[in-house]
């Protein structure tokens, strides 16, 4: 199976270029900056030295045997991505991105953030390499996500608030569009995910690839095979689609993506853009979306900010025609136990958006059985969530 | 004939330019903004814009960001802005062309959509986030239906990428003034001339340049290089507060006059 987009980055009928003709231009270029980056030896070895001495890689492969007990099957492999610096995978895009707009002479970077997490990873790699940073986030998102707020700041970052809409990370991204156009030709729009129009897609699982190729090492060195199961919380799908690429042509490995079910998918409070959406365009790409019968996008809910957005990327849409990975969700309270249940057993505190794919392995472990071994990407850590979780407590327990 | 490519052929033989003017249909509601359109027609709009509101508009700023949320408040959808286009067919020969984000007319599917716009007296359509090369899809059934398929280009389409798009485009071309998203700005820029004089030795279609374009001084100015002015935001924010009709004078009388 082939895993690459055609020339125009289209994955089976998904992905494109859905964009504002002034855009056309820039994202041709960066498509062709990219191509000669990634060949370019020099530029990789730079990647990945700072991946290992900066960010921190390779992130260790940790065999939970506490958490593996209580779910009572399938040995538990945690990918600490939440060891990486600043906390979560996605540094090792972010890099990535810096890198090559600094390659091609860009002095500003800009991105958009729901978790704050991207921002932050954004914002850092800006510190590092000398260059200004605007993050556009919503105002709901700034107010459940106030400790990356003030890491941005301090980071010299300048922050954006979005009113528009649910004030969520779709409202940041469209805004982030907007001032993108703006400013094309001295800056470099950081995209977060594997979503927006080519070559992001796959440019961003590129980057992320390496959680994949570590995973594989690790695992083969620990166990002498593959595991039977790779989970991953898919938001945008950046994580996912990483951890993912070293394991698609192994088609013995189930790979499974989570997304956010929020109040649950009935009561159509949700994230579950594969799951109860349609075909739909939107921040550039072909891909499910949650909208309306007149093609209004629709508003997602999840407790976790980084899962809380009505698209996703576009390759996760043809993963899921294609069956290669198989996509459920989870609701709030599914990954609010599962991130009580992480913190007490190994003393690891999950991010929200991990903890969708950590309640996904307790219903996965049981079915298959002692024997398996599944893999379950920690994308984050939950230092940024427990303000969040307090408040979303307390509130939920007077109902 | 197509009533666009008409409309060019009478201006350009009269040697006069075009007003063109963009409204966001059913802001604040269907009926307000049926009013809206038919004083914008009656008082001197060669070209109408009738924009289909959506949720996400990416390439907007904020007055055509907040019309677009009133129209959708209102509850407005595709089909009564087609239903409106053929009320105002009846009685007016405008050419009319629908201005849209791509998802609204996907949803709506491609091939129902232009059967239903050119049943409705649209001439043509214009689809912001929809670039040439995603554009095939479209461009069929559109051709079938006899709707033009209305190009944009922008500051930073090369002079050959613009002689490549334009190679297959028809009626008009829509020169974006500037790098930028739609909304009012406070001087035309300074290169329009030497922008749309380049972008005149990529094609032989007439020209309109928009974006930012607020009152009769800029739109006067708009038309001494370009073949007609295009209006938007202006005329949204003219609307709500009852000046609409004397803005699309004071527009016409610019252009017309040049
Ligand atoms: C820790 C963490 N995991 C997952 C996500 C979701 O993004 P993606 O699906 O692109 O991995 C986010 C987004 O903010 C995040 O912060």
């Amino acid at each position: 199976m082939k895993h690459e987009p055609d020339a125009r980055g289209h994955f089976g009928p998904y992905g494109g270029r859905y964009v504002a003709e002034t855009l056309m231009p820039a994202l041709i270029e960066l498509e062709q900056a990219y191509r000669e980056a990634v060949k370019d030896p020099v530029f990789n070895k730079l990647f990945y030295a700072i991946l290992r001495d900066y960010v921190g890689r390779p992130s260790p492969l940790y065999l939970a045997e506490r958490l593996t007990k209580a779910y009572g099957g399938a040995r538990l492999y945690l990918k600490r991505e939440d060891l990486n610096h600043t906390g979560a995978h996605k540094i090792n895009n972010t890099i990535g991105q810096a890198l090559l707009a600094r390659r091609m002479g860009k002095t500003r970077l800009m991105a958009e953030t729901g978790a704050g997490q991207h921002g932050v990873a954004t914002a850092t790699a800006a510190a590092l390499f000398g260059m200004e940073c605007e993050v556009f986030m919503g105002d709901e998102d700034i107010r459940r996500q106030a400790p990356n707020v003030q890491r941005m700041q301090f980071l010299g970052a300048k922050i954006h608030p979005v009113h528009s809409g649910t004030a969520t990370l779709k409202d940041a991204m469209s805004e982030a569009m907007r001032a993108w156009v703006a400013r094309v030709d001295d800056t470099f729009y950081v995209i977060g995910s594997v979503a927006g129009p080519h070559p992001y897609p796959s440019m961003v699982r590129t980057f992320q690839s390496v959680i994949g190729t570590e995973t594989r090492a690790q695992i083969l060195e620990k166990t002498g095979r593959l595991p039977d199961m790779v989970i991953a919380c898919v938001g945008g799908g950046s994580n996912a689609a990483g951890i993912f690429s070293a394991f698609l042509n192994e088609t013995r490995v189930r790979l499974v993506g989570v997304e956010a079910a929020g109040f649950g998918i009935r009561t159509g409070k949700h994230a579950a853009s594969i799951g109860a959406g349609r075909i739909g365009i939107l921040h550039g790409s072909k891909s499910y979306l949650l909208q309306d019968s007149d093609g209004q996008v629709q508003n997602a809910h999840s407790v976790s900010a980084g899962l809380d957005y009505p698209g996703v990327g576009p390759q996760h849409a043809h993963w899921a025609d294609t069956a290669r990975v198989e996509y459920c969700s989870i609701t709030d309270v599914e990954a609010l136990r599962a991130f009580d249940e992480l913190t007490r057993l190994e003393g690891i505190l999950p991010a929200l958006e991990s903890s969708h794919a950590l309640a996904e392995a307790k219903k996965r472990a049981r079915v298959l059985g002692r024997k398996a071994a599944i893999v379950i990407n920690l994308s984050g850590r939950g230092d940024k969530d427990l303000d969040n979780i307090v408040s979303y407590k307390q509130k939920h327990r007077k109902h | 004939m197509n009533r666009i490519i008409k409309t060019f052929q009478t201006l350009r033989t009269q040697g006069r330019k075009a007003l063109i003017g963009y409204l966001t249909v059913g802001d604040p509601d269907l009926k307000t903004s049926e009013r809206n359109i038919r004083a914008a027609l009656v008082n001197g709009l060669d070209i109408l814009e009738l924009g289909v509101p959506f949720s996400d508009p990416t390439a907007d700023g904020p007055a055509i960001q907040a019309a677009g949320q009133r129209a959708l408040v209102s509850g407005v959808n595709l089909k009564q802005i087609l239903a409106l286009a053929a009320r105002l067919r009846r009685s007016f020969k405008t050419p009319m062309i629908l201005f849209s984000y791509a998802n609204p007319l996907f949803r709506y599917g491609y091939d129902a959509l232009c059967r239903d716009a050119a049943r409705a007296g649209i001439d043509g359509l214009l689809v912001v986030d929809l670039p040439f090369e995603e554009s095939a899809e479209l461009r069929a059934p559109m051709k079938r239906h006899g709707l033009l398929f209305i190009q944009l280009i922008a500051p930073t389409t090369s002079p050959e990428r613009a002689r490549r798009l334009l190679a297959e485009a028809d009626g008009f071309v829509y020169y974006i003034l500037v790098k930028g998203v739609t909304g009012k700005r406070d001087r035309l820029v300074a290169d329009a001339k030497k922008q749309i004089s380049q972008l005149r030795t990529c094609t032989d279609l007439p020209i309109a340049a928009g974006f930012g374009i607020s009152d009769g001084a800029q739109a006067r100015e708009a038309v001494r290089h370009a073949d007609a002015a295009v209006v938007g935001s202006a005329l949204v924010e003219a609307a709500r507060k009852g000046r609409l009709a004397a803005l699309v004078r004071e527009l016409a009388t610019a252009v017309h006059g040049a």
